[in-house]
């Protein structure tokens, strides 16, 4: 079983001198630029064996209109093991809203390439160190990432009408 | 041409039929529409539905689902119409022989359905290519289908050999990906938004005074 977060934290912290991690819900947070290391310590560390990566996405959090901001852009990571049969470990990763960039994770796990290109077309995360970063569901010459929030859609008027 | 019908009905007791060449064709046409074998999302699985022993679609002479455009008579737009995917449903239409028919079936080839704010659905295949028969549901249950289906047949009877069926017939403009959605995102000659005009309160306008 994997040990609860406030005890995982520490052990993850001491195996890795110099990152510092956080707990915020049921999720660890990992600074962006650690996120390579604590992966593949997650990873290939025997106590932890999260060898299956089941989720990556992103989620849009708008400037709060009350308290101003430049609003923030989380990336998701899911962890499950298949060797130890625990999971999953929850990864947040927070970046600016204006220009998400982070490492990507396909090189631990082969199974992020398609997540990590679909989270770069939907919401324009950046994943330097992807061998293939192209847009996966929309096609080549679109413009602008729709899942973000506040992407306006071509013909969002429902009641057309015609041209005068 | 009419054919007094108690005369046809007397000649038919003596073992003499007599028809029109409208009537023979369209019942030919009617009794023997194979639909192309092409589905987008669950309505897909209601008409495969419709297709197997349960329901039964050979009843209506359609049982014949054809893999190629060229050899189907019918396309069942079933399921929701993504933007991606609406160049290839032209393409298949137009490369379907004549007389060729559509039905669109479900909320979503009809009008996007529940995805109709959505950033990557087409709202409604008859913006793009003509349609014959709506059914409504979502998705629509095999009987539905079958309905359609029989309207469909109704429709083709009361045709005349050579009329079309469905609008324009030949080439249909197949839309290319754009920045940020097809272009050109409706086919003018099959579809135009609804005019405002025809829902101004006039009443309400005072008259002029002069003009």
């Amino acid at each position: 079983m994997l040990p609860p977060l406030e005890e995982l934290k520490p052990v993850v912290e001491g195996l890795l001198p110099g990152v510092s991690l956080a707990i915020e819900g049921g999720a660890l947070i990992v600074p962006a630029k650690d996120l390579a290391a604590v992966c593949r310590c997650l990873k290939e560390r025997e106590q932890f064996a999260l060898d299956y990566l089941a989720d990556l996405t992103a989620v849009d959090y708008l400037p709060d209109p009350a308290a101003g901001g430049t609003g923030r852009m989380d990336v998701v990571y899911h962890l499950y093991s298949m060797a130890k049969k625990h999971g999953p470990l929850t990864l947040k990763v927070q970046l600016p809203r204006a220009n998400p960039a982070v490492a990507s994770v396909t090189p631990i796990w082969r199974g992020a390439e398609f997540q990590e290109r679909e989270a770069y077309d939907l919401y324009g995360v950046t994943f330097e160190g992807h061998p293939d970063l192209r847009r996966i569901l929309m096609w080549d010459g679109f413009e602008g990432h729709p899942m973000r929030k506040d992407y306006v859609v071509e013909d969002q008027n429902v009641l057309e009408e015609r041209p005068q | 041409m009419a054919v007094d019908e108690g005369l046809k009905g007397e000649l038919q007791k003596q073992g003499v039929y007599l028809t029109t060449w409208d009537q023979l064709v369209n019942w030919g046409r009617g009794n023997s529409i194979w639909p192309l074998q092409f589905g987008l999302a669950c309505c897909a699985i209601e008409m495969i539905a419709t297709a197997a022993s349960r329901y039964d679609i050979a009843r209506f002479g359609s049982e014949i689902f054809r893999a190629s455009p060229r050899q189907a008579d019918l396309m069942i737009v079933a399921g929701t119409v993504t933007k991606k995917m609406a160049p290839q449903v032209v393409r298949l239409y137009n490369q379907m022989a004549e007389p060729k028919y559509i039905i669109s079936m479900g909320a979503c080839a009809t009008s996007g359905g529940p995805f109709h704010k959505g950033y990557n659905v087409l709202k409604g295949i008859d913006r793009l290519i003509p349609v014959d028969v709506y059914i409504p549901g979502c998705p629509p249950t095999p009987q539905a289908l079958l309905e359609g289906l029989m309207k469909l047949q109704e429709k083709i009877k009361q045709r005349s050999m050579g009329d079309e069926v469905g609008g324009k017939q030949g080439e249909y403009t197949v839309p290319e990906f754009g920045k940020t959605g097809l272009v050109p995102r409706y086919n003018p000659e099959v579809w135009q938004p609804p005019s405002n005009q025809a829902v101004t309160w006039t009443a309400t306008v005072p008259p002029k005074a002069s003009s």
